[in-house]
C-alpha cells in the first residue's frame, strides 16, 4: 500500500510540473537565477543517489563489489562509452567480482 | 510487477523512476522518497517551458502533450528549424519513446521475476551506474563539479544519522549553496573591475 501513496504521488508530481511548464507564463521561469538553479538541482540529486547506492546497505556505508563496478563503469564513461554499455559494464564487473567472493 | 508498470505508465520520466525505486528499496518513507523523486522531475517544467513557445499549442491540447514533455523530446523538438517539424518531432518522440518505455518496462519486471536473486547478476549495481551515466554530461564546469562533490560528502555523511530518504533530499542543499558562492564570487567581481574582469556586450555600449 505505501508503494503505492509513493507512485500516485510521484505521478502526480511530475505531472504537474510537466504541464506547468507548458501553461505558466515564459517570465516566471526565465529569470537567469532560477534556470541555473533548475540546471544544478538534478546535479546535486544524481550525484547523491549515486553514491548512496554505491556505498550504502541500510544505514551503514560499505565498500563492495558495486564499488568495484561503478569504477569500471566510470572508465567506460570516461572512454566516452554509449549509456547501456556503461551500465553493463558496471553490471558486469559486479558480478564477476562478488563471484569471485568479493 | 504491476506497481514497475505503474511508474512507467504514469510517471514517464526515467531519472524519477530510478529514484523512487532506489529509495523505497532502501527503506524509505514513502513520502520522502515521492520527493526526492519530484525534485529530479522539476527539470521538466523548463523544457515545458521552451516547448510551449516552439510548439505553440492549443490550451485544450496542453495537458495531453504535457505527460512526453521529457528529456528527449525536448533534445528533439527544439532541434527542429520550423514549428510544423517541431510537433512532429516532440509526437513522433514521444509515442515511440512512451510505448518502448513501457513495453520494455514490462519486459524487464517479467524478467526479474524469472531471474531470481538479482543480486548475484550485479543487478544491483545497474540503479547506480544509470544516475552516473545520467550525470557524467552535466558536469560540465566547476559549479557542477562543487555541487556533485558537495552532495555526495552530504549524502553519504548524514546517511548513517537521518532517516533513508532525507540524506537525499538534505544534499540537494549542494545547490543553493554553490548557487550562492558562485553569485558572490560575481558580485565581487562586479564591484573590483582590476580582479579578472571579462569584457562583456555591455562595454561596447
Amino acid at each position: 500500500m505505501n508503494i503505492w501513496i509513493a507512485i500516485g504521488a510521484t505521478a502526480l508530481g511530475c505531472y504537474a510540473v510537466k504541464l506547468a511548464g507548458l501553461l505558466v507564463p515564459a517570465g516566471v521561469l526565465e529569470r537567469p537565477l532560477v534556470r541555473r538553479f533548475a540546471a544544478l538541482l538534478p546535479v546535486a540529486l544524481l550525484a547523491a543517489l549515486t553514491a548512496q547506492q554505491t556505498f550504502a546497505d541500510g544505514h551503514a556505508l560499505v565498500l563492495d563489489a558495486r564499488a568495484a563496478g561503478l569504477a569500471a563503469a566510470v572508465v567506460a564513461l570516461v572512454l566516452r562509452a554509449p549509456f547501456l554499455l556503461v551500465v553493463a559494464v558496471a553490471v558486469g564487473v559486479t558480478a564477476g567480482v562478488r563471484a569471485l567472493g568479493g | 510487477m504491476w506497481q514497475t508498470c505503474a511508474l512507467s505508465l504514469l510517471v514517464f520520466t526515467g531519472a524519477s523512476q530510478f529514484a523512487l525505486v532506489g529509495a523505497l528499496a532502501a527503506g524509505g518513507n514513502p513520502l520522502t522518497a515521492a520527493a526526492g523523486a519530484f525534485f529530479l522531475g522539476v527539470r521538466n517544467a523548463f523544457y515545458g517551458l521552451r516547448l510551449s513557445q516552439s510548439l505553440a499549442l492549443p490550451r485544450a491540447v496542453r495537458p495531453f502533450a504535457a505527460q512526453w514533455v521529457i528529456d528527449e523530446t525536448a533534445a528533439v523538438s527544439l532541434a527542429q528549424p520550423g514549428r510544423r517539424a517541431a510537433r512532429i518531432g516532440f509526437g513522433v518522440t514521444g509515442l515511440t519513446l512512451y510505448v518502448l518505455w513501457n513495453l520494455t518496462t514490462l519486459l524487464g519486471a517479467l524478467g526479474a521475476e524469472a531471474i531470481g536473486d538479482t543480486d548475484a547478476w550485479g543487478l544491483d549495481a545497474a540503479g547506480p551506474a544509470v544516475f552516473l551515466a545520467l550525470l557524467a554530461p552535466m558536469l560540465k564546469t566547476t559549479a557542477e563539479r562543487a555541487v556533485a562533490g558537495l552532495a555526495v560528502l552530504l549524502g553519504l555523511g548524514l546517511l548513517p544519522v537521518l532517516p533513508s530518504g532525507v540524506p537525499v533530499l538534505a544534499a540537494a542543499l549542494a545547490a543553493p549553496v554553490v548557487l550562492y558562492f558562485e553569485g558572490r564570487r560575481q558580485a565581487g567581481r562586479a564591484a573590483d573591475p582590476a580582479a579578472g574582469r571579462v569584457p562583456t556586450g555591455e562595454d561596447e555600449r
